[in-house]
């Protein structure tokens, strides 16, 4: 990371703001009225949307090995999605993951 | 014995919480720890949970700021991140509409996942709930959690400082985000919401200034809720 005290306190504000605002919307604004059901639909697959997006490119080739895919860190990714799909718990999922990235950087590393 | 019922409430909330203090405190942890690795100094990581309060999209900006992506687009990502808010809101307005207008302030502060699915199972089961003991429960979900995700950010920055740097923290990302998605999955929408997002980020990696996040996110959610559509017209 290459910024400035400044440039990180402006995006810490901007987010926090940016998020209370969401927060607050319909609670502050507009009451008690009712979203319509196609915004609904697709706020309910924000998280779904945004997140596997983000850390597919780091699993698939990740800055530590100068972006080069390593079986090291695509095993633990595997792990970790499965193990958190299957069990539907975090903390093992990334119990599992973690071990596995371990267990194969001495492996392979 | 009126009076003594929204007290009871508070403590209900608090209870019911209680399971997940143990998902809080790693989390938060860990976010302190990555941050700080990644170079922030401890006032920033603080910044950062109690100003945004909201792990994912905490963890999304960390990671875009570890790119050194440009300010707007970090901003925008986590805002995104954060969209499935503005419905928590919705149903929480439904239910909590009535009360004060610094009353609806202080809650959306506290609107989190936690307080958000808590609160809204336990307004359904119980419609006879007023509205102090309705308030009275949802902060009472927040009094476990809220400390606990400051306190231990605090404890991962300064566990993180001392932390060097040669052990392999930049993957703690991913697999934090792998293990928060993974049990999200539950339906055909959410996986291809979610294969639609890996598909379309990774084609578009090469477009400048993380737009390819964007686009995949926003592609994503429509495939999520055109399938939505579908399953529910075929049950139907």
């Amino acid at each position: 990371m290459s910024m400035g005290a400044g440039q990180i306190w402006l995006i810490i504000a901007l987010i926090g703001a940016g998020t209370y605002l969401i927060r607050f919307s319909f609670l502050g604004l507009i009451g008690d009225r009712k979203l319509p059901a196609w915004v609904l639909r697709h706020l309910r697959y924000t998280p779904v949307a945004i997140i596997p997006g983000l850390v597919a490119p780091l699993v698939a080739w990740p800055e530590a090995t100068g972006g080069s895919p390593d079986p090291a860190r695509l095993a633990a990714a595997a792990v970790t999605l499965s193990v958190g799909y299957w069990s539907r718990s975090i903390l093992l999922a990334i119990t599992a993951g973690a071990v596995t990235l371990a267990f194969g950087l001495t492996l392979f590393g | 014995m009126a009076s003594s019922r929204p007290n009871s409430y508070f403590l209900r909330g608090a209870r019911d919480a209680l399971p997940f203090v143990l998902v809080v405190v790693p989390f938060a942890t860990l976010f302190g720890v990555v941050a700080t690795e990644a170079g922030l100094s401890v006032a920033q990581t603080m910044g950062f949970s109690i100003v945004v309060i909201a792990g994912a999209a905490q963890f999304a900006a960390l990671q875009l700021m570890i790119d050194d992506a440009p300010t707007l687009m970090i901003v925008l990502t986590a805002l995104a991140v954060n969209l499935r808010m503005a419905m928590y809101s919705a149903s929480l307005a439904v239910h909590l509409g009535a009360a004060p207008f610094w009353q609806r302030a202080i809650v959306a502060y506290f609107n989190v996942d936690q307080s958000y699915a808590l609160s809204t199972v336990r307004y359904e089961t119980e419609p006879d709930m007023t509205l102090p003991e309705r308030l009275v429960y949802f902060f009472g979900t927040m009094t476990p959690i809220a400390p606990c995700w400051y306190i231990f950010t605090l404890v991962g920055a300064l566990v993180g400082q001392a932390i060097p740097p040669e052990y392999a923290l930049d993957f703690a990302v991913p697999i934090t985000f792998l293990a928060l998605v993974a049990p999200m999955l539950r339906t055909r929408a959410h996986l291809l919401a979610a294969g639609t997002s890996v598909v379309v980020a990774l084609a578009l990696a090469g477009l400048p200034f993380g737009a390819g996040l964007l686009v995949a996110g926003f592609s994503a959610m429509i495939v999520g809720a055109q399938a939505d559509l579908w399953a529910e017209r075929r049950s139907a």
